[in-house]
C-alpha cells in the first residue's frame, strides 16, 4: 500500500501525465454528447444545416466499455456466490442492503449507531482537517527547501526516513500526545499526507527553468514579485500533484485510523459491520470509500487541469 | 562618441565538478554610444558568458566592467536581455509579460496609465499589438521573440543585450526580424551587444564585429569595423563589394584560421 502512495517526485509526474491522458477521454466526450443532443434542437426550425454524425463507435468504446468491465465484476461475483449458503452475500442481497441502507442516510441513534451519510461526512471532516493542516505546513516547507540548499540538505535525511513510515506506527505517538481518538487520527493523517506535497513542492522549486530566474535577475524584480509572478505559477502545477496525492494517501489512512481509534466514522463503522458479521455493509462501504476517493481525486485533477499552461 | 561600456583585463574561470574551466582571458572591449557590437565565433567559445558577464549575471574572476561609469555588480535594468528561446513567462500574456518589465523600471515615477501606454507602445514598436492578450503558447517562435523584444526595448536600456535572438527561428522569420530590429535600432538609437553565430546576421546588423577564438581561455581575436552606411538593406548589400569584403573578412578569421578541429566540430 505504501509503495502505492508514496511515488517519486519523477513517478508522481508521470502519474499525473498519465491520469490527465486518463481523463481527456472523458473531457473530449463531453462536446460530442452535449453537440448531439443540440443538433435535434438546432434543426427542428425548418432544418437546413445537416445534422453532426455522431461517432457510435468512439461512444460506444468510451462508455459500454467501462459498464461492460463492471458488469463482468459484478457477473462473476454473482457466479461465485451462487449456491450462495449465506456466508458472502451475492450482488442482489447487496443492492437490497444497500437502498435500505442509503433510504435514511442521516439517521442517528446514539454514538454506535449512525447513518451511512454521517459516517462518511465525520470521515470527509477529519480527513479535511488533517490534510489541511498538512497543506498549510507542508507546502511553505516545500517552497524552503526548494530554495535553501542548506535547509535542503538538512532536512532530507528526515524526510527520507520518516517517509516510508506506515500510517499506524504514527498513531500511538497521536494517542500519546493528544490523549483521545479523534486528534490523534487527525494526527495520522496530518504526518502521512504531508511528504507527497513538501516533495513535489520541492522539486517544482528547484526545477523552476534557470531562463525564468535570469529574467527576475535582469529584470531586478523584488521577492515578493519573483514569489507571485514566477516562483508560484511555475511550481503549482507540481504542487497540485503533490496535493493529490496527499489526499489520496489521506483518504486511505483514515479508514485505517478510524478502525482503530472508534468513534463516527466510515473506517469505523466497517469494523463494527464486521463485529455486527454484516457482511453487505462492508461490501457497501468498500464501493463507498471508492467512490469518495475517486471522487476526490477527480476533483484535484479538473484543479489542476486548470492551471496547466502548457 | 564616448565609451559607454569598458571591459578592461576581464578574466573568467568556472569551477565546476570536473575541475576548474578557463572561460576567458584578457578580455578588453570598448563599446561606444549607439553602437551596434556583433560577438562571433564557434560555440564553446565563450560569447555567452562575455555578455553575461555585460549583463551582470555572472561576475568576473577577475578584472573590471563599467558600463555608463558605473562598476557592473549585478544584473539591472539599464542592460536589459532578450534571451535566445524568448524567456516570456507562459502564465502571462504578452502583455503583461512586457508589463512586468514596464512596471519594474517606471512603476515609481508614473501613474498607471502611462505605464499601460509604454506597454502597448512597446507591443505596436515590433508589430505585436494584435496578440496582446494571447499567451506565449499561443503564438508562433517569432512572435515570440519579438515580445521578447518588445520586453527588453520597453525598459528603455541604455544597453540591449541579445543572446543569439533569432538563432531558434527559421531563415525567412529570422531575416524578417533582422530587418525590423534594424528599423527599431535606427529609430532608438540604442546600443547593442548582440551574440550571434551567423556571419551575414553580423555583418547586416552591426557597426562593429568582435571575434573570439576558440575556447579554452577564449578571448577576442580581432575587431572588424563594418564601414556600411544605414539605413541598410539586404538585397542591395548582397552585391556591395565593402559588404562581401567584411563577410570574407569574418569567414576567413572563423574557418581559415580559427576553424574547429574536427572532433568538436562533430
Amino acid at each position: 500500500m505504501v509503495s502505492a502512495v508514496f511515488h517519486s517526485p519523477l513517478d508522481a509526474r508521470d502519474a499525473a501525465q498519465a491520469a490527465q491522458g486518463a481523463t481527456s477521454p472523458a473531457a473530449a466526450s463531453q462536446p460530442m454528447t452535449t453537440a448531439s443532443t443540440a443538433a435535434p434542437a438546432a434543426s427542428a426550425p425548418k432544418t437546413v444545416s445537416p445534422k453532426p454524425p455522431i461517432d457510435w463507435g468512439g461512444w460506444a468504446l468510451k462508455i459500454l466499455s467501462p459498464v461492460a468491465g463492471l458488469a463482468l465484476l459484478i457477473g462473476i461475483w454473482a457466479l461465485l456466490t451462487i449456491k450462495g449458503d449465506g456466508a458472502f452475500p451475492t450482488p442482489l442481497m447487496t443492492w437490497d442492503a444497500a437502498v435500505a441502507l442509503f433510504a435514511d442516510p442521516f439517521y442517528s441513534n446514539g454514538p454506535n449507531d449512525q447513518g451511512i451519510g454521517w459516517n462518511i461526512w465525520f470521515s470527509l471532516k477529519r480527513v479535511a482537517m488533517g490534510f489541511g493542516l498538512a497543506a498549510l505546513v507542508g507546502i511553505p516547507l516545500g517552497f524552503i527547501i526548494g530554495r535553501s540548499q542548506i535547509i535542503s540538505s538538512m532536512l532530507n535525511p528526515i524526510i527520507s526516513l520518516l517517509r516510508p513510515v506506515s500510517p499506524l506506527a504514527w498513531l500511538p505517538i497521536g494517542l500519546l500526545v493528544f490523549k483521545s481518538a479523534d486528534p490523534a487520527a487527525i494526527w495520522t493523517i496530518f504526518i502521512c499526507s504531508i511528504w507527497p506535497m513538501i516533495i513535489n513542492t520541492a522539486v517544482g522549486v528547484q526545477r523552476v527553468p534557470e531562463d525564468y530566474l535570469n529574467v527576475a535577475k535582469v529584470l531586478n524584480l523584488s521577492e515578493w514579485k519573483i514569489v507571485t509572478k514566477i516562483l508560484f505559477p511555475s511550481v503549482l502545477p507540481y504542487m497540485l500533484t503533490g496535493v493529490r496525492l496527499s489526499v489520496g494517501t489521506a483518504w486511505l489512512v483514515i479508514v485505517a485510523a478510524e478502525m482503530l481509534t472508534g468513534g463516527v466514522g466510515i473506517g469505523f463503522w466497517v469494523w463494527d459491520e464486521w463485529n455486527n458479521l454484516n457482511v453487505q455493509h462492508i461490501i457497501i462501504a468498500i464501493f463507498v470509500i471508492g467512490i469518495v476517493g475517486l471522487l476526490l481525486e477527480q476533483a484535484l485533477v479538473a484543479v489542476a487541469k486548470r492551471f496547466s499552461f502548457e | 562618441m564616448s565609451a559607454f561600456i569598458e571591459v578592461s583585463q576581464a578574466e573568467m574561470v568556472f569551477n565546476t565538478k570536473k575541475g576548474r574551466f578557463h572561460a576567458l582571458r584578457d578580455i578588453n572591449l570598448t563599446i561606444n554610444k549607439g553602437e551596434f557590437i556583433a560577438l562571433i565565433g564557434h560555440s564553446g567559445c565563450g560569447k555567452s558568458t562575455l555578455l553575461n558577464l555585460i549583463a551582470g549575471l555572472l561576475m568576473p574572476s577577475s578584472g573590471g566592467l563599467i558600463c555608463d561609469n558605473r562598476e557592473i555588480a549585478g544584473p539591472g535594468p539599464e542592460r536589459a536581455m532578450v534571451f535566445q528561446n524568448h524567456s516570456l513567462l507562459p502564465w502571462l500574456t504578452c502583455y503583461q509579460n512586457v508589463y512586468l518589465a514596464v512596471e519594474r523600471v517606471f512603476g515609481g515615477k508614473e501613474s498607471k496609465d502611462q505605464l499601460k501606454k509604454r506597454t502597448t507602445a512597446a507591443l505596436e514598436l515590433v508589430n505585436m499589438a494584435h496578440a496582446t492578450h494571447k499567451r506565449p503558447n499561443e503564438i508562433s517562435g517569432g512572435m515570440k521573440q519579438r515580445v521578447g523584444i518588445a520586453r527588453a526595448l520597453a525598459m528603455e536600456p541604455k544597453v540591449l543585450l541579445m543572446d543569439e535572438p533569432f538563432g531558434a527561428l527559421d531563415a525567412l522569420t529570422r531575416a524578417h526580424l533582422q530587418d525590423e530590429l534594424l528599423k527599431i535600432v535606427a529609430r532608438t538609437q540604442s546600443t547593442v551587444v548582440m551574440v550571434t553565430h551567423d556571419v551575414d546576421e553580423a555583418v547586416l546588423l552591426s557597426d562593429r564585429i568582435v571575434m573570439m577564438t576558440n575556447g579554452p581561455a577564449a578571448t577576442i581575436g580581432e575587431i572588424l569595423d563594418v564601414p556600411l552606411a544605414r539605413p541598410r538593406n539586404r538585397v542591395e548589400l548582397a552585391e556591395d563589394p565593402t559588404y562581401m569584403h567584411c563577410r570574407k573578412a569574418v569567414l576567413d578569421f572563423l574557418y581559415t584560421r580559427h576553424g574547429v578541429a574536427h572532433k568538436d566540430a562533430a
